[in-house]
């Protein structure tokens, strides 16, 4: 049973789409758990101790989970609450963006830590408010800090989707997996996904060590 | 929201050993996977620190494999891809004489991924340690296998500690991946109890406070661990 590249270009369409479903996931779920993300770290940096205690439960409490528990438990939760069956793909998406908020949470919490705490007090003290503190001073400081590890967690999160297999969203690897059923030629499919994956984060993250060198302060 | 709570099913008679095997399932792929990335990925991280260039190729190489690839996707090579490329023999025994076969594939699978993390973390930390301190050791005539083994080492290890925690608790939650290959663990237990009863809120609950339980348990031990063994006069000492 040699390797046949042939069974691969056959059904490139179907995997190329497999492969897009994967990008559309990897970046919905960016932008959502950026923005919830960074309302978690302004409320676990909030001096109203309810308020970050809230957020820090949240983020510890997920941060303790598996994934595919996670995805599991949006999977059956969210019909129950809506009330009617919903897609998987939406519920895998609801489950991502909050798993990841909490990830993000903590790199942007931490970046805006990375910011000395006399320029906030300079910034108020010239008469910023709060706000305009954080938008002119801190945060394109912190941003700079945490770009690399934001793009580092993107190519997780990217390696993470591949998890929604659990519960048959067509994705990369589960139509690699469907395709590989079908033709019975696991061995070509599944090594084309792995290396696939290789290369595409490989390359993803050898930009990211670039980017860092030129724009580290 | 419509729903018949039953609270009382996860201590009756089937579910309740199945959670109590699921769980124990868990923790057993975890250890055994922590223990090969444990020792796998400290020998890795020690290459690339070393000053032999091929060595330390080799250690790259192998890290930017391992991390690279899904962890899902490396579950089904070593299932599906890896026994066919063995010599007749091992593939004969990998198939039909290997006992459990799916639980150990799992250990092997998260086993190396994992090791690819705990050599990056084993790297960093001996590098965080000065020069000097190799160098003195070199002076006194230390070889180089002691140089690792009395110097570097425990200093590197002590330092990266909160790190190889974080990846411990990695293994553990990715054990749960397991059940893509038909491991019963703790996730797919909770599945399992879901499929056969319809009580869909317990069983997954069940499981969510298994997990927390241990991940907080682990990080309060490890918090005594760091305290335990932090190096005076260290800026790493007492961790975040």
């Amino acid at each position: 049973m040699g390797f046949d590249v042939g069974v691969l270009l056959q059904h490139k369409e179907l995997l190329f789409q497999g492969l897009i479903v994967s990008f559309q996931l990897t970046l919905s779920a960016i932008v959502g758990g950026m923005l919830i993300g960074t309302c978690l770290a302004m409320m676990r940096m909030s001096r109203i101790w309810i308020v970050s205690a809230l957020a820090g439960g949240y983020v510890n409490f997920l941060r303790s989970l598996p994934l595919i528990l996670v995805i599991f438990w949006f999977y059956v939760l969210t019909p129950k609450i809506v009330g009617h069956p919903i897609d998987a793909y939406s519920s895998v998406l609801i489950a991502f963006i909050l798993f990841e908020a909490a990830y993000y949470c903590e790199i942007i919490r931490a970046g805006i830590s990375s910011v000395k705490r006399g320029q906030v007090q300079a910034g108020l003290a010239m008469g910023f408010s709060y706000l305009s503190v954080m938008r002119y001073v801190i945060l394109p400081q912190a941003l700079r800090n945490m770009l690399p590890v934001l793009l580092t967690q993107a190519i997780i999160m990217f390696q993470d989707t591949s998890i929604v297999y659990v519960v048959g969203v067509r994705d990369f690897l589960t139509t690699a997996d469907v395709v590989a059923n079908s033709t019975n030629r696991p061995i070509e499919l599944y090594t084309m996904v792995a290396i696939t994956y290789l290369v595409i984060c490989f390359a993803a993250s050898q930009l990211v060590s670039r980017l860092q060198r030129r724009y580290a302060l | 929201m419509n729903y018949s709570w039953d609270w009382g099913m996860l201590f009756r008679d089937p579910y309740a050993g199945w959670i109590v095997s699921g769980f124990s399932t868990t923790c057993i792929l975890a250890i055994y996977a922590w223990l090969i990335a444990f020792s796998f990925g400290s020998v890795i991280g020690v290459l690339r620190t070393l000053d032999n260039k091929i060595l330390r190729t080799v250690g790259t190489i192998y890290v930017e494999i391992f991390r690279n690839i899904p962890l899902l996707a490396q579950m089904f090579l070593w299932y599906f891809v890896i026994p066919e490329l063995l010599p007749a023999d091992a593939q004969r025994y990998v198939k039909r004489g290997m006992p459990d076969p799916q639980f150990w594939t799992a250990v092997v699978a998260l086993g190396f991924y994992t090791a690819s993390r705990v050599a990056e973390q084993v790297r960093s930390g001996i590098q965080s340690i000065p020069r000097g301190q190799q160098n003195a050791a070199l002076a006194m005539g230390f070889s180089r296998l002691q140089v690792y083994g009395y110097v570097l080492l425990p200093i590197g290890y002590r330092t990266v500690i909160p790190s190889l925690t974080n990846d411990f608790l990695g293994v553990f939650k990715n054990s749960s991946l397991a059940l893509t290959l038909g491991v019963m663990e703790l996730t797919a237990t909770a599945r399992q109890i879901e499929e056969y009863t319809f009580q869909s809120f317990e069983p997954f609950m069940a499981a969510t406070v298994l997990y927390s339980c241990v991940t907080l348990c682990v990080i309060a031990l490890m918090r005594f661990l760091e305290r335990k063994s932090r190096i005076i006069g260290t800026a790493s000492a007492g961790g975040r």
